[in-house]
């Protein structure tokens, strides 16, 4: 099912949650809401879900107005972000519950009803807890049960929470792949909140960047990454250097191979792997030495200083990051002074 | 840490002078009566008909404060309206009101000539001081109290996310209440339910003004102990005493162990 | 350097949850039930106290308040709350503190027994101390002899109040030093305080308002009890009766204006209790 928002305003009392929000999400898709805290995603994704009423604009879900739809109605499966499993009943209960509350024409039988949810239990790996409540599970093994709970109605949108804020570090990784997968198989339309960047490049299709209420740049992962439309967007999504231009950076970014030609640009952002470094540089041409470097396992990030003729000022530190070959072969030691390359730069003013 | 001993010793020690010795005294006293005995003073028609008046009024008025506390916790929590923390706050009067000025004040407000019982008398013909309905009356008000405040916390904690996971599965309203809230906040309503109904049967001061304390018809548990105190049967009084308190400490037994119970049930044990 | 990684919580802000709202005819009758039985069993009777006291005037009012009979009682309640509260304010803290700072076996039968008086009827919290005290019980003979009165006196009172009001202080403390932990007290000690300054230097400013709280409704007990009282006073107008037992006296002796004028100054004591514990509500958290 295709989602189309158009011009969706709401406001909690003087705070603008969202701002004119317009956002199509074509069917099949899996789509990340991306942004800081308080950015509005959350909110976005309940006004979708009818769980919350926007104060302006329409909610389309396949060509169809659903704005004035109550929440149970609007066939969609929504899990938590801190899952909200009924403590009360089994795993097998809270997963049949959307089965056993359809108006007696619509409800499958019980019979019915325990082969759907086993089949569910089967998808999600867990139907050996069928018996277990709520309080006996661990963060992982709840949210795969909030999962199969909202596809129980099979539910042409799934809307996911910060599905994997509330998560150890490694269950996460873990899951992050097993929900690609499920999606690949499913091919529901969906769309998950999450402030992670990494997490959003790495699970969805179509990644929708928010902030301060408003959609700052939508497109593919790679879209997002290799052509920020934005700052906010260079700078949220993936790792950024940025340089603001005065006539002392003009002479060393010439130096590093930058062209200048828009004279209305006024800051270069430089994501770190398009950052070469080249040894025995000379005073004029390069302000760097370097200071440090870390191992990220594939690569190596390199911490430039860059020298400050002003007294007292602290010294901006620059980030490259290279392959672990070529920092060998360059036999760096700290203190070095080095010559920067730039690859490409993006440029914001 | 210090201060392991004296205050553990005074703790022991005031326990006991306070509460145990007089306390054992009831079953020391009742040791001495003989099976039949007890049973003689247990059996008595009129005592027999106090202990099935105590219950059956306890039981009624815990049932009704049950529901309306409800009522009263859920549109608490759920619901602003202006003078809601004034009444939130007078809930606990029936706590703080001396028993005697609730009797004497019930009692004058649905006796014939009474502002409700003139209206009720003339009205439906129902007659509630001095009978039945009058104990049933009192013990409503002794009893609200405690099916609100502990109602309450339990609705206020409720998560309400569960409610819209409930929604966004197809539940309609009276759904999500009938099988998500209700079912969460049933084990509060039972233990607001069973300390109503203990707090009611031993309770005196509020109910002996509004019950009229007919023998066979409207006398209490407490009142028997009473009318056999003044008469010097020791005996007897201390036999009714000791059954009373048994059922006391069985009801409250019961109430933790449902509460074991649900709490295993739901996981969190 | 500009890599921003947000990692606070979840969005927050007051929402407005739609799918929990119910229908209006529902709420507005919900609220009419409340509003209504609250009226009905809590606000109508707080009135007709105060419309029964006033019944014959000011002067009439006065008159019976200013009766003898009347300050006896008001007195003998005092010297009751005076001398039952700061006991069972010592014991609670003493109970809490050797509850929450200690392990030793049977502590949770500690704590269940100090409840104990909550789950006794009144009037059987009466009649142990008669059993023990009265003139055919344990002590009686002793007492006889020795020329001492407990029941139907004054020390009989203090006893039984004593035993009803015996775990307002305790219970209230008890969790509240249990959530507090141990932590500050031991910094303290390892800092040198004894253990006295520990208490009232850690302890004490920590717990003020539950123990206020708990103090509060201890008193409001003890001066309202009826039940107990009641069966161990022997009733003797001007010396074993306390307040509440001069409204039932009154108030049998069909001396309306006098039994709810006495009943006014208790409902007074309940009404500050309530907005008194509104503020300490407010304040321990």
């Amino acid at each position: 099912m295709s989602i189309l928002l158009s011009n969706i305003s709401k406001n909690f009392g003087d705070f603008a949650a969202l701002d004119h929000i317009d956002l199509e999400i074509p069917e099949g898709e899996l789509v990340a809401l991306l942004g800081p805290s308080g950015c509005g995603k959350t909110t976005l994704l309940r006004i979708i879900a009818g769980l919350e009423q926007p104060d302006s604009g329409r909610v389309l879900l396949s060509g169809e107005d659903k704005t004035e739809q109550h929440a149970s109605h609007r066939g969609i499966g929504f899990v938590f972000q801190h899952y909200a499993l009924f403590r009360h009943m089994t795993v097998f209960d809270n997963i049949a519950f959307g089965l056993r509350v359809k108006p007696r024409k619509e409800r499958p039988g019980e019979a019915m009803i325990r082969r759907k949810v086993h089949e569910l239990l089967q998808l999600v790996q867990l139907d050996w807890l069928h018996d277990r409540y709520p309080d006996q599970l661990s963060g992982g093994q709840r949210q795969r049960i909030a999962l199969a709970r909202a596809l129980a109605v099979e539910p042409s949108v799934l809307l996911l929470d910060e599905p994997f804020g509330a998560l150890d570090a490694s269950v996460r990784k873990d899951l992050r792949q097993w929900l690609r997968n499920l999606h690949h198989e499913l091919n529901v339309t969906s769309i998950f909140v999450t402030h992670d960047q990494e997490e959003a490049m790495e699970v969805a299709s179509q990644v929708v960047v928010l902030n301060h209420g408003r959609i700052e740049q939508q497109g593919s992962p790679s879209e997002i990454y290799d052509h920020p439309a934005n700052a906010f967007v260079s700078k949220f999504v993936g790792q950024t250097n940025v340089f603001h231009l005065d006539n002392e950076d003009k002479i060393w970014l010439q130096h590093a191979g930058i062209v200048l030609d828009d004279p209305e640009a006024l800051t270069a952002h430089v994501r770190p792997h398009d950052i070469d470094i080249e040894k025995n540089a000379d005073a004029s041409s390069s302000p760097f030495t370097l200071k440090d470097w870390q191992h990220l396992g594939s690569a190596i990030r390199v911490e430039l200083a860059r020298e400050v003729r002003e007294q007292g000022k602290l010294a901006p530190v620059v980030y490259a990051q290279m392959p672990n070959e070529r920092f060998k072969a360059l036999q760096l030691a700290k203190g070095d002074r080095v010559a920067l390359r730039i690859r490409h730069a993006h440029w914001f003013n | 840490m210090p201060g392991k001993r004296p205050a553990l010793g005074f703790t022991l020690f005031y326990l006991g002078l306070i509460v145990l010795i007089p306390l054992s005294t009831l079953i020391a006293k009742s040791l001495l009566l003989s099976w039949d005995e007890y049973l003689a003073v247990i059996t008595n028609k009129r005592v027999l008909a106090s202990f099935r008046v105590s219950f059956a009024a306890s039981l009624i008025a815990a049932a009704i404060a049950s529901l309306f506390g409800f009522i009263i916790a859920w549109t608490f929590v759920r619901y602003p309206f202006p003078g809601k923390r004034v009444l939130d706050a007078l809930i606990d009067l029936p706590f703080a009101l001396p028993t005697a000025v609730a009797g004497i004040v019930l009692a004058t407000i649905y006796q014939p000539g009474g502002f409700l019982g003139k209206l009720l008398s003339q009205a439906f013909g129902i007659k509630v001081a001095y009978t039945p309905t009058g104990i049933v009356i009192a013990l409503i008000f002794i009893a609200l109290p405690f099916v609100v405040r502990t109602v309450q916390p339990v609705l206020q904690e409720f998560d309400a996310t569960m409610e819209e996971a409930a929604s966004t599965l197809g539940a309609t309203r009276l759904q999500v209440f009938l099988k998500v809230i209700f079912p969460n906040v049933f084990p509060a309503l039972l233990t607001g339910f069973a300390l109503s109904f203990a707090r009611g049967i031993g309770e005196y001061g509020s109910v002996i003004f509004i019950a009229g304390n007919l023998p066979y018809v409207s006398e209490i548990v407490p009142l028997m102990i009473i009318t056999k105190l003044e008469q010097y049967e020791y005996a007897g009084a201390t036999a009714i005493a000791l059954t009373l308190l048994v059922v006391s400490f069985l009801l409250l037994f019961v109430i933790n162990l449902l509460q074991y119970w649900v709490r295993k049930r739901s996981g969190q044990l | 350097m500009n890599a921003i990684t947000y990692s606070g919580p979840a969005e927050q802000g007051a929402r407005s949850r739609i799918s929990l709202g119910d229908p209006s005819w529902v709420k507005w009758g919900l609220i009419t039930v409340t509003v209504g039985f609250i009226f009905l069993f809590l606000c109508l009777p707080l009135a007709v106290v105060l419309v029964e006291a006033f019944a014959k005037g000011w002067q009439a009012y006065g008159a019976e308040l200013a009766q003898p009979d009347a300050q006896a009682a008001m007195q003998l309640t005092l010297l009751t709350a005076l001398v039952t509260v700061p006991l069972n304010t010592v014991f609670g803290i003493a109970a809490a503190w050797a509850i929450t700072r200690f392990e030793f076996p049977g502590k949770s039968l500690l704590t269940t027994l100090i409840d104990l008086p909550f789950s006794v009827s009144p009037v059987i919290s009466g009649l142990i101390f008669v059993l023990l005290f009265g003139a055919q019980g344990w002590l009686g003979e002793w007492l006889r002899e020795h020329d001492i009165k407990i029941i139907f006196a004054v020390p009989g009172i203090i006893l039984a109040t004593l035993f009803i009001t015996f775990p307002f202080v305790a219970r209230e403390l008890i969790p509240l030093m249990q959530e507090m932990g141990s932590e500050e007290e031991e910094a303290a000690l390892s800092l040198g305080a004894g253990g006295w300054k520990t208490f009232f230097l850690i302890t004490l400013p920590n717990i003020k308002w539950g123990l206020l709280y708990g103090v509060l409704l201890c008193n409001a007990r003890a001066m309202g009890e009826f039940g107990a009282v009641s069966v161990v006073s022997g009733h003797i107008r001007g010396l074993t009766n306390t307040l509440p037992l001069h409204v039932e006296v009154s108030y049998n002796e069909y001396n309306f204006v006098g039994a709810f004028a006495s009943a006014s100054i208790l409902a007074g004591l309940a009404i500050v209790t309530l907005i008194l514990k509104s503020i300490l509500e407010w304040k321990k958290r």
